[in-house]
């Protein structure tokens, strides 16, 4: 019962999207479990949520080491819950002004907005540029030239780095015309258009056979792994 | 100075380059970064841009969509990514907005409706006050669900975005008038920083639409590579990365230009971004060829101590 | 201990830097805002017994300081643009963060580790938020209450169907044994919902890589080996050709060898070993390719925190021209 259903219900969902791109009499199914599945996933949202409370309470009542950032990673979540779900400092919407909560919480002058100028955009955008630091203390230790495949990967690496900058055009726009494909520029737009497109090619095309075979599996019940308990079967 | 002398001088070398703190890789990151854009902001000075195959792709399917076409922007990404996709987004916009499309924004990450909310702010509000909101163009925000959300639009566009930004149902808004599903708009852009992204929109949308939605895209460099093998079939253009950006950046601004009048420094962005670009892009050949240096120093260092091993134990 | 006494003084350098630079020239990070006062008349609604009334407020938005200059220059005593505290102590915050994220570059600290957690708590209440208003309400709550939503939030929202009142109960019922995965002993009923998303993904996905990744990459491949290229007259151009053709011959010759790599039911000797080993090659160039751009596209987040410091924040650089009297009036005057 415990796998057997859930098996079974995989196997329908996953039949009825299926079936809705071949059979037009189908599409409204596939359009019903489609829109399910997107309130399913606002829904998990959710459960997210309660996950990451849940593991920051249990950090707190354990005092586990570092236990006052679960503080305020939980203070941080129920404040923007509350501005958010409350909409305060939202106004209406002028189309609807009798409705104090039909205004839009990310408008300007809601706390909702201001969080995620002064807080999510900040330090969401500065973790990602972190990684600029990173890669160049990457490439300065670990890209060596050891054999053929690896001065493969460096030497397009610089022709990439320089091509795609204004030092391509410095170090090899004095190339004449008839020997235009040789400037850096050039070089990588052809690298892109045909080295790299064969190689990310084929590894789209074998990706594609995989998820066609798993996905294959999972519809005739043939892989249960997903369940968990190890095991197809 | 003698031999011996020299091995030390180089060893020296070799070994700073050894002991190297990465800390000091970080502050030259950093210098190679703000000196440029010091200098570019001082001066306002940008770098020329020649646009490549792709970019120029992307303006002409833009230019030569019939005025007043209705354009589908989808804006998958957030403020991590603004960096590289925030002045596409820009150009993207003031291109349709010039050319006179209905613009329809919608996005796929809880973040990108604001980002396209920004987008509107920056260029239509300011530059095409003339456009009216639900009229000319509408934000339907964010929608969760990824590819769900595709597959509900392939069939019933109102149904997968029911209201607009500002609390409209989406099937009373003018500029969606006669739209059923994602198919009755013959272009789609889209502004991608992953999952779901462009290639979700490709392969769900654009290889079932049966060539009815001609799909461009502006994606992170991350996204790039993997992106060129649809280009130019299942994508008619791509622009990759802050140099794709600055490329079509500058096509758009040439064919905008108003006589000799300078283009506005919001419209400059990307083509700005490029000088810190050209500077940390030195760098890292800099840092990848004194780490070759080090390599084949300590790899010779260990043959000649191997070989004099070997001597040494030969009898 | 060498280089934190370097870095120790760098940093000093750098406050006493920040420090000069709030008290010379135009100053630093203020942000100012345009007030716009909004009144509506509401009608009587017999329907719901409510007299007419007028709804007032102020609305802000932010405006570049230059337009505060303007303001103040036409007449000091305007209130219309004024100092905004709350942006302001926000862009202070913000540049805060920014600087946190960046201090992990030296070493964990305790402002870094304050920064991370503000941002997990942050964008998980964010999304939720996100979720409940952009789908659960005009979706869910649409379909099951529609008269609730409309007299709440959405007026203007459109009648759902019967099918869609269904499939929302349906999706009601399994969203509700999703969150049973948090309680102790019902995480096996949240397997129904979670076999409902796996089903549903692997019925879209087989369709879509199928159609899009495996038969339209497949045709995309099949190349003329021999592309004819004509110049303006309509002849046959020799180098175009032949660039054409080799390129076309590149990218199959390219696919079939990296796609003979990652065949492993042959063993890779002889031709099929030979093949193998290019197609190693084309998947270097792709990774060194891949390598290139990924520098790009970090470089330019990068640059870009680096812009808001400089710009935003200490006001060093104008490029957008936001405030353009006062911005250069320190560093030119040093």
């Amino acid at each position: 019962m415990k796998r057997l259903v859930p098996m079974w219900i995989a196997i329908i969902a996953g039949f009825a999207m299926l079936f809705s791109a071949f059979f037009p009499a189908t599409e409204s199914l596939g359009e019903i479990f489609g829109d399910a599945f997107n309130v399913i996933a606002a829904i998990a949202f959710v459960l997210g949520a309660g996950s990451l409370a849940k593991v920051n309470l249990e950090k707190i009542s354990r005092k586990d080491q570092g236990w006052g950032y679960a503080v305020i990673t939980l203070i941080c979540f129920v404040a923007t819950l509350v501005v958010g779900l409350g909409k305060i400092g939202a106004h209406p919407n002028p189309n609807f002004a009798a409705l104090p909560w039909s205004g839009e919480i990310q408008q300007e002058g809601a706390v909702f907005q201001w969080i995620y100028e002064f807080a999510l955009v900040p330090i969401t955008s500065t973790m990602f540029a972190l990684l600029a630091f990173f890669v160049a203390s990457a490439a300065f230790r670990a890209f060596r030239a050891k054999n053929v495949e690896a001065i493969l990967l460096l030497v397009t690496a610089f022709i990439v780095l320089l091509g795609r900058t204004f030092a391509g055009v410095v170090l090899t726009g004095w190339l004449p015309d008839w020997a235009s494909g040789l400037r850096l520029e050039n070089l990588s737009v052809y690298i892109m258009q045909v080295f790299n497109t064969a190689g990310n090619r084929a590894i789209i095309i074998g990706i594609a056979l995989g998820v066609a075979a798993t996905s294959l599996r999972i519809l005739l019940g043939v892989d249960r792994s997903w369940m968990g308990g190890g095991g197809d079967k | 100075m003698d031999g011996r002398g020299r091995r030390q001088v180089k060893r020296g070398f070799i070994g700073i380059l050894e002991r190297l703190d990465r800390r000091w890789i970080f502050l030259a990151m950093a210098i190679a970064v703000a000196g440029p854009i010091i200098y570019i902001g001082i001066t306002g000075k940008t770098l020329p841009e020649t646009a490549t195959p792709a970019a120029r792709a992307v303006f002409h399917a833009i230019e030569k969509l019939p005025a007043g076409s209705r354009v589908l922007l989808s804006f998958d990404f957030d403020p991590a990514s603004g960096g590289e996709l925030t002045p596409m987004a820009t150009s993207l916009v003031r291109q349709c907005a010039a050319r006179g499309h209905k613009l329809v924004f919608i996005a796929l990450w809880p973040l990108g409706a604001q980002m396209a909310d920004d987008a509107i702010r920056r260029v239509i509000t300011a530059d095409y006050p003339a456009l009216v909101e639900g009229r000319d163009y509408v934000n339907l925000g964010y929608q969760a669900g990824n590819e769900a959300v595709m597959k509900v639009m392939l069939t019933d566009f109102v149904k997968a975005f029911p209201k607009t930004r500002e609390g409209m149902a989406t099937g009373a808004v003018p500029v969606l008038s006669g739209v059923t599903r994602v198919a009755d708009f013959p272009m789609l852009i889209t502004i991608s920083a992953g999952y779901p992204g462009a290639k979700e929109w490709v392969q769900y949308v654009v290889s079932s639409s049966g060539g009815k939605i001609t799909m461009v895209t502006g994606c992170t460099g991350v996204q790039t590579p993997q992106l060129y093998p649809y280009y130019p079939g299942q994508l008619a253009g791509l622009l990759g990365a802050i140099k794709g950006a600055a490329e079509y950046e500058s096509l758009v601004n040439a064919t905008l230009a108003k006589g000799d009048a300078p283009t506005p420094p919001k419209y400059l962005e990307a083509q700005r971004r490029m000088g810190p670009q050209l500077g940390a892009h030195i760098l890292m050949v800099i840092l990848i060829i004194l780490g070759n240096i080090a390599f084949f120093a300590q790899k010779r260092e260990r043959a000649a101590g191997g070989g004099a091993a070997g001597a040494e134990a030969r009898p | 201990m060498k280089l934190s006494r370097g870095w120790i003084v760098v940093s000093l350098v750098v406050a006493a830097l920040i420090g000069v630079r709030a008290f010379t020239g135009g100053g630093m990070g203020r942000v100012y805002v345009k007030s716009e006062a909004v009144s509506i008349d509401v009608p009587a609604d017999a329907a719901k017994g409510t007299a007419a009334t007028k709804v007032e407020w102020t609305a802000w938005a932010q405006v570049p300081p230059r337009v505060y200059k303007a303001a103040e220059a036409t007449n000091p005593a305007q209130t219309e643009v004024v100092f905004s505290w709350g942006r302001t102590i926000g862009l202070w915050i913000a540049a805060f963060f920014t600087l946190a994220i960046f201090s992990f570059l030296y070493r964990d600290n305790p402002a870094y580790r304050f920064t991370e957690a503000v941002i997990v708590g942050v964008s998980a209440a964010y999304a939720m938020v996100l979720g409940f208003w952009e789908t659960v309400v005009p979706k869910l709550l649409g379909a099951l209450t529609p008269d609730f939503v409309k007299g709440w939030v959405l007026p203007s929202l459109s009648d759902q169907g019967p099918a869609q009142v269904v499939a929302m109960c349906f999706a009601l019922v399994l969203g509700v044994l999703l969150l049973m995965r948090l309680s102790p002993k019902g995480g096996w009923i949240s397997m129904w919902p979670l076999a409902f998303i796996i089903g549903v993904t692997a019925g879209l996905k087989i369709v879509s890589h199928v159609e899009s990744d495996l038969i339209a990459q497949s045709v995309a491949t099949f190349k003329p080996l021999v592309a004819f290229k004509t110049d303006a007259t309509g002849a046959v151009a020799a180098w175009p050709t032949v660039w054409a053709s080799l390129a076309n011959i590149l990218v199959v010759a390219g696919v079939l060898c990296c796609l003979t790599y990652f065949f492993f039911s042959v063993e890779h000797k002889g031709l099929v070993g030979k093949g193998a080993r290019v197609g190693i090659w084309y998947l270097m160039i792709t990774f060194g390719a891949a390598f290139g751009f990924t520098v790009m596209g970090r470089v330019a987040l990068l640059a870009a925190r680096v812009e808001f410091l400089f710009d935003d924040w200490l006001w060093l650089i104008d490029p957008a021209g936001k405030r353009v009297v006062e911005t250069m009036s320190m560093l030119t005057a040093w």
